[in-house]
């Protein structure tokens, strides 16, 4: 490859200021939820070394043009994942276009009175939804995926949607949270449990869900101040149980409740599939017996519940 | 010697009397004990000729030359320079806004305007994106905009909700029963309707724009300077219209723009120039002979843009409108919003013209707080009749003492000067189209996506305003 070397004055002059008010949370090489809550400083990655790549960035122009190339390639392969499906909504309406749209993704629908589907090895023609275009998706488990402010309105489409997973979804941000209003007179159940993008401006904007009953918020890096926005969440929504930050973070734990955590996962499992079906909706002070399949973290706590949770 | 004074040289040897007389000069000068020093440096200096010239480098100069920039048919084809006075951006109108986005106007432009910049926003970091840059995070509040209407204004604030609607923004009708329900902090005594924008609307970093403006105009090749424009260099051709009325038609060939702190000056050769310089627009049309004329003609007309001072108050209530408070606006003008999670409110009211304070310095007074806007703020939200004022700022608005709205577009007469200014307190959200269009405009010789013909300079002489109501 022929490069052309060019002085390219401003860039070499212009220092690298990192901006003001920058989340730090999408630090390349970061993976997992645990990696993205970690506040990274942006002077320091600067600082340590730049990469051969980022050098030849630097001082050559087709250096540059390729890698901004290979960006905007990644852009456009989230947003082709997140067209719309006009074909499939005239033709099936939009309960299966949705279906359709979050089985593509990697996740998880189901549909009144039936299971929960997911899109197996064999691919999604071997799963009959296509003959449900009548019976309304309840429960949307959208955990990990690639769903954007477009791909939204796939999800919005579904107007008797009542329990929603959209944990750990790298694109979902606070313009997305400003759409949710759609959804207001059946969403019930709304995790936004570790997305990278979400902060405490787009949780604002859940006031329209005066019907949900259980609201996810933990584990978002991007919240500057978890504890105090549970706070002002709960007394925004005065229905809804809400499940933030771990009010016993930082404290030292006492020898019995060491037990008890080492038992229960990191992580509280939502009633997501594929092996439970939906749930009846949870007062804050019905016992777990009360429901008719236990979450995988109600059964290994032994019966402590959503209240036990809260309290410790 | 009577012979010598009859006889005149002929214009050739004249010529040539000045050209040796100048060698001499800087002969003279190159020996030690002269002035000529050739090798000094002029890093600082703007560069000799650059195809556009922008004066006034915030939020509208830098949209414009990034449109510029990415609508030019070949890569690099056009040279950009954005020339600044104050790098710090003391009292650029920009950084010092109040950071609200909506699409609640009257016109259907400003809705159509406000809709593509949300969306511009939105996917700031596909727009901005540079290669081993951080991404930027506006801080982005969707919590929208809500505007109050009394009895006089009910009929127009639905009108418009149903033109907002049409154009595709996503705003609903409320009736003061429905809004006590939503929002119990509000007293609904004299309003009459409501109108509540669901999506789009908020209010953002207007520094964290800026500054993403900055590093990818820097990765895209175009020129900073800071500077001062002094001085339009520029020639006049007389030409007649079809129905005989003679014009003048101005082009400038130099821009002339002077360091900081010196008395040095580089003239700019340029192509076009771009008035983006925001409440100093006047000055900088006047500089271009604009209005130098008979009143009362085209040539006569000057730019009706003016710097208004505005004060915006930072206050502590501990009782306060919780997280789902919208920017709420009174019919009274008063306006407020959260500012962080800490029951802080920003906000404050537009003066009257009668109460216009002086716009010479950005001194704050607090006396206006006292009197103007607490008493409106606590008839609208009792909760606010205990609370304690933490600070204040104050900032200019590019006024349109015309019509309230933009001006975009070319002058008529000083035909490569084109106008980005006068947008009286809603520039900033309306940025990132504007810039599109006046882009549009300079490499198109038309608008293309959207058209901002109501918004040309020759309304200002035929009169024909584009009145925006809603002003805040």
């Amino acid at each position: 490859m022929s490069l052309f070397r060019l002085h390219n004055p401003s860039k070499m002059a212009a220092p690298r200021a990192s901006l003001r008010l920058v989340a730090p949370v999408w630090n390349r090489g970061t993976s997992g939820i645990r990696g993205l809550s970690k506040a990274v400083d942006p002077e320091g990655s600067q600082k340590k070394g730049r990469t051969l790549l980022q050098f030849l960035t630097d001082h050559f122009y087709d250096v540059e043009a390729v890698r901004e190339y290979l960006l905007r390639k990644q852009v456009l392969k989230v947003q082709k994942k997140n067209r719309s499906f006009t074909y499939i909504k005239e033709r099936y309406g939009p309960y299966v276009a949705g279906a359709y749209f979050v089985l593509k993704q990697g996740g998880a629908v189901k549909f009144r009175d039936r299971e929960w589907m997911r899109a197996n090895e064999q691919g999604l023609s071997s799963l009959e939804f296509r003959k449900l275009q009548e019976v309304p998706v309840e429960a949307v488990d959208a955990s990990g995926c690639a769903i954007n402010y477009q791909g939204l309105d796939n999800l919005l489409a579904l107007k008797e949607l009542q329990s929603l997973s959209l944990r750990r979804c790298p694109h979902v941000d606070d313009w997305c949270l400003g759409r949710l209003y759609q959804l207001a007179d059946s969403l019930q159940e709304l995790s936004l449990a570790g997305c990278p993008r979400i902060s405490e401006r787009g949780l604002a904007c859940l006031h329209h869900l005066q019907n949900l009953r259980r609201l996810d918020i933990s584990d978002l890096p991007a919240v500057s101040n978890p504890g105090l926005t549970q706070i002002l969440v709960e007394e925004m929504l005065p229905h809804c149980e809400v499940l933030g930050a771990d009010w016993a973070q930082g404290l030292k734990v006492g020898p019995e409740e060491q037990s008890r955590d080492a038992a229960s996962s990191p992580i509280p499992a939502w009633p997501s599939a594929p092996p439970h079906q939906a749930r009846s909706l949870p007062g804050c002070a019905e016992r777990p017996t009360a429901h008719p399949s236990g979450s995988v973290w109600l059964t290994q706590l032994g019966g402590s519940g959503w209240g036990e949770g809260r309290r410790a | 010697m009577c012979q010598d004074l009859f006889v005149q040289k002929p214009r050739r040897e004249m010529y040539w009397d000045g050209k040796v007389s100048e060698i001499k000069k800087k002969i003279q000068s190159i020996f030690p004990g002269g002035a000529w020093n050739p090798l000094y440096d002029t890093s600082h200096l703007p560069p000799e000729r650059s195809d556009v010239v922008i004066v006034g480098g915030g939020v509208l100069g830098l949209s414009v030359a990034y449109w510029l920039k990415r609508l030019e048919k070949q890569q690099g084809a056009i040279r950009v320079l954005v020339v600044e006075r104050d790098h710090t951006y003391a009292r650029a109108s920009t950084v010092l806004s109040v950071g609200g986005i909506r699409q609640q106007f009257s016109l259907p432009q400003n809705v159509q305007l406000s809709l593509f910049s949300a969306e511009f926003l939105r996917n700031i970091n596909e727009y901005l994106a540079v290669v081993d840059d951080p991404p930027l995070d506006l801080q982005f509040n969707p919590s929208g905009y809500l505007l109050l209407a009394s009895e006089e204004g009910a009929a127009i604030m639905e009108r418009n909700v149903k033109m907002q609607r049409q154009e595709g923004a996503k705003v609903c009708l409320m009736s003061p029963e429905q809004l006590q329900k939503k929002f119990p902090w509000i007293n609904t005594e004299g309003v009459a309707l409501a109108s509540y924008g669901l999506e789009n609307e908020g209010w953002f970093d207007p520094w964290c724009l800026l500054q993403g403006l900055r590093r990818k105009l820097q990765s895209m090749g175009v020129l900073f300077c800071q500077g001062e424009v002094t001085r339009f260099i520029s020639s006049s051709s007389h030409m007649e219209t079809a129905s005989g009325e003679q014009l003048t038609l101005k082009r400038i060939h130099e821009v002339h723009v002077k360091m900081d702190h010196s008395q040095e000056f580089q003239p700019v050769e340029c192509a076009i120039v771009v008035n983006a310089a925001g409440a100093w627009s006047g000055q900088i049309a006047e500089l271009a002979g604009v209005g130098n004329g008979p009143p009362g003609t085209m040539q006569g007309t000057k730019l009706p843009v003016e710097p208004r001072k505005r004060y915006v108050y930072l206050w502590h209530c501990p009782q306060g409108p919780g997280l789902e408070a919208p920017l709420v606006a009174d019919s009274s003008g008063a306006y407020f919003r959260r500012e962080g999670l800490g029951n802080n409110y920003l906000g404050s009211c537009s003066p009257t013209e009668e109460e216009e304070p002086d716009p010479g310095n950005l001194e704050v007074d607090y006396d206006f707080f006292q009197e103007k806007v607490w008493p409106r703020l606590a008839q609208r939200v009792p909760a606010f009749e205990t609370l304690k004022v933490r600070s204040a700022w104050a900032g200019y608005y590019d006024y349109n003492t015309f019509d309230q709205n933009g001006v975009v577009g070319p002058h008529p007469l000083v035909i490569n000067m084109y106008f980005a200014t006068g947008f009286s307190g809603h520039g900033l959200q309306q940025a990132p189209a504007v810039g599109r269009a006046v882009a549009e405009m300079v490499l198109e010789g038309h608008f293309q996506t959207i058209n901002l013909s109501p918004f040309l300079f020759s309304r200002f002489y035929f009169g024909e305003k584009a009145q925006e109501h809603c002003i805040l």
